[in-house]
């Protein structure tokens, strides 16, 4: 790797570009590959340099596509699945939830659908209900599959070619809104998915914040904020939802005696719940100053009118306000 | 509805010996035992399920042996089989090994799927058979994902699903079908239509009785054909097999069969409560692959009642005791459930 910045977008094109020139059993498949519409700039000209064989755009058939896909990967291949929008990737459930996710269980251990789906969240700009809809909690329900949510640019690279190379199927999604995020890449190395676990983002000592993908972005900001008003918060970025291993963000809390859960999803039955959960299985009420807090979407689709968007979606200030709220600032 | 498939969907049709001719004896000889085997064996389940040795559903296909068994004749171990909720024919055409079924549907450690996939989940990918689930068309699109594998491997093989008639109203089976072509994907996609859907006659779910249409619509090459004809099936499937692996795309086969039992389990005449025509049983039975074969046979002097009464004793006997080890086998121990659910840390 030149020793250049990246950026998120950037980052997920070098670990395709590693991954097709390592790996001859890994090829692409998905709507809108071929176009920088679908995916911006993170499958630039991958078609020209690996050839449509293996960066395969497809007929409008998720489902089927998605199929494809698994059964590819239990036919020695490492394939990817793109889905530009996690919406249209529910035509594909069969094949995720009844098939890939089941298919090591239902015959013994004796095969596993080495396969990645990538899906990419897309939201904002008045697109409403079925462009916006973030659904990694329902993923991280199912046992079978690994849910990854990078949030940094380094993890953009490192989780997707992990995702690759790990038999089992994984669920790599990654968030429009930290494609401009930028970083300096060292040059790659290989890390097994298996040992992957949340990681503490930023040291602090009065409350600990656990966030996944953007929701993490949204976490370190609030914590430099509060940096400045003398709040330590201590960041957890999940990065891997199922299996989670939650103990880091347990002995986080052990030591902040403060939660607040951020999540990018709807609140009800939503992954903030999880956390909170395991969190408060393991301590005691009175290991904690505080109820644990969690900041998620409203129960409602996303709105298509700007005034009403604007609400919707959670802002760094919404973590600022809470944190003050739980320490009685 | 329009019956597009003329004769082959009248139950009265076709109980002649079938064509023989120019057949190899001992080609005759082997086919005729697979189907052979794969009839005891399921009506061996079904006797087990009655009698409440077995605990989960099974979906029986006596009388429809010899689809798997004509079209195996010309699959080789690497090729890549799917089959769905009836698939016991799919799999012991591949490998009769009635054993390691006896065990599975069973519950047993020693069965195909050690134990953990039981009648409706079966697999044996050392002979070709990658799996069959119960999720109607949804191993469709994953016979494709293996066959397209096959050909960005540069290797021979083909990919095989089992579609049922009913299968082809899921809208994924489409999909399929153009992906397939737009790839020119080696695959074969063999639809058994024994026309019902569970408890529904193809009359009340769709315009046609035929299936091949959707082969026209999407310009696939296609044959349609007596299900119940061994040698046809076997015939007509080695030329389309042979065009897959020169690289010609997609081929359907739709071979028209009957099952003699309901849809689960092993009650002939009800299935899944609604009363079936069991004078149209009576005469489908007329239209037995096996004894239509070995008829032919025995007219061909290339085989006498004689003989066929010493395999069935062999192959009973062999039933019996295969059944009791599997009975005496252990389970898989308590760790199982929670093990393969994530492969294991290199």
């Amino acid at each position: 790797m030149k020793n250049r910045k990246y950026n998120y977008g950037t980052a997920i094109l070098a670990a395709f570009e590693y991954l097709l020139e390592n790996y001859k059993e890994v090829f692409v498949i998905g709507q809108g590959l071929w176009s920088p519409w679908y995916v911006g700039n993170t499958m630039t000209n991958l078609e020209k340099k690996f050839g449509i064989e293996r960066i395969m755009d497809t007929p409008v058939s998720e489902s089927a596509s998605t199929g494809i896909a698994v059964g590819a990967s239990i036919s020695g291949m490492k394939p990817i699945v793109v889905h530009p929008r996690m919406d249209f990737m529910l035509y594909a459930m069969d094949s995720i939830v009844n098939q890939a996710a089941n298919w090591s269980h239902m015959f013994g251990g004796q095969t596993n659908p080495n396969l990645t789906i990538r899906c990419i969240l897309n939201r904002g700009g008045e697109q409403g209900a079925q462009h916006s809809q973030a659904l990694h909690a329902w993923f991280a329900h199912v046992p079978g599959l690994r849910v990854v949510m990078p949030s940094t640019v380094v993890d953009a690279r490192d989780l997707l070619i992990a995702s690759v190379l790990c038999k089992d199927p994984v669920m790599f999604i990654d968030d429009r809104w930290l494609y401009d995020q930028e970083d300096y890449l060292p040059p790659v190395k290989e890390i097994n998915l298996l040992d992957q676990k949340p990681k503490i983002s930023i040291k602090g000592c009065d409350i600990t914040i656990v966030a996944s993908g953007h929701s993490s972005l949204l976490a370190r900001e609030a914590a430099q904020i509060l940096k400045n008003k003398n709040i330590s918060a201590e960041v957890v970025d999940i990065r891997v939802l199922n299996p989670l291993d939650a103990s880091l963000i347990i002995n986080s809390v052990k030591k902040t005696k403060n939660l607040l859960v951020v999540d990018c999803g709807w609140t009800s039955g939503g992954f903030s719940a999880e956390i909170i959960t395991k969190v408060v299985e393991q301590l005691s009420v009175k290991c904690l100053n505080s109820s644990p807090v969690r900041i998620a979407l409203p129960n409602s689709p996303a709105p298509t009118s700007r005034k009403l968007e604007e609400n919707y979606y959670t802002k760094t200030e919404d973590l600022v306000k809470a944190v003050k709220k739980i320490l009685k600032i | 509805m329009k019956n597009d498939l003329k004769d082959l969907s009248n139950p009265k049709k076709f109980h002649n010996p079938i064509s023989v001719k120019n057949e190899a004896s001992n080609i005759l000889k082997k086919i005729l035992n697979d189907m052979l085997v794969i009839r005891k064996t399921e009506q061996k389940l079904a006797w087990g399920k009655k009698n409440k040795f077995i605990g989960g559903p099974v979906h029986l296909g006596v009388g429809q042996e010899a689809i798997a068994v004509g079209i195996s004749h010309n699959l080789r171990k690497t090729d890549r089989v799917f089959g769905a909720h009836r698939s016991h024919s799919h799999l012991l055409a591949l490998n009769p090994n009635f054993y390691k079924l006896f065990a599975e549907v069973l519950g047993k450690k020693t069965g195909f799927s050690k134990g953990m996939g039981g009648s409706m989940h079966l697999y044996d990918k050392i002979n070709g058979f990658y799996g069959s689930v119960p999720i109607v068309a949804g191993t469709v699109p994953l016979a494709v994902g293996a066959s397209i594998a096959a050909k960005l491997q540069n290797k021979n093989d083909i990919g095989v699903a089992y579609i049922g008639d009913g299968a082809v109203e899921e809208g994924v089976v489409h999909e399929s079908f153009n992906f397939a072509k737009i790839q020119k994907a080696p695959m074969l996609f063999i639809i058994e239509n024994n026309l019902f859907a569970s408890h529904m006659h193809i009359s009340e779910r769709q315009p046609s009785d035929s299936i091949s249409r959707f082969a026209i619509a999407n310009k696939i090459p296609y044959k349609l054909i007596d299900g119940n004809n061994v040698v046809a099936v076997k015939k007509i499937s080695k030329n389309l097999i042979n065009d897959l692996r020169n690289g010609k795309g997609p081929a359907l086969i739709e071979v028209v069969t009957y099952r003699w039992y309901g849809h689960v389990d092993w009650r002939e005449d009800i299935d899944v409560g609604v009363q079936r025509s069991l004078e149209d049983v009576v005469n489908w039975k007329k239209r037995d692959p096996i004894s239509r074969l070995s008829k032919a046979m025995i007219k061909a002097n290339i085989w006498t009642t004689k003989e066929e009464k010493n395999l069935s004793d062999k192959i009973d006997k062999k039933i019996k005791s295969a059944w009791q080890k599997a009975m005496s086998d252990p389970y898989p121990s308590s760790d199982a459930t929670l093990k393969y659910v994530f492969s294991k840390k290199l």
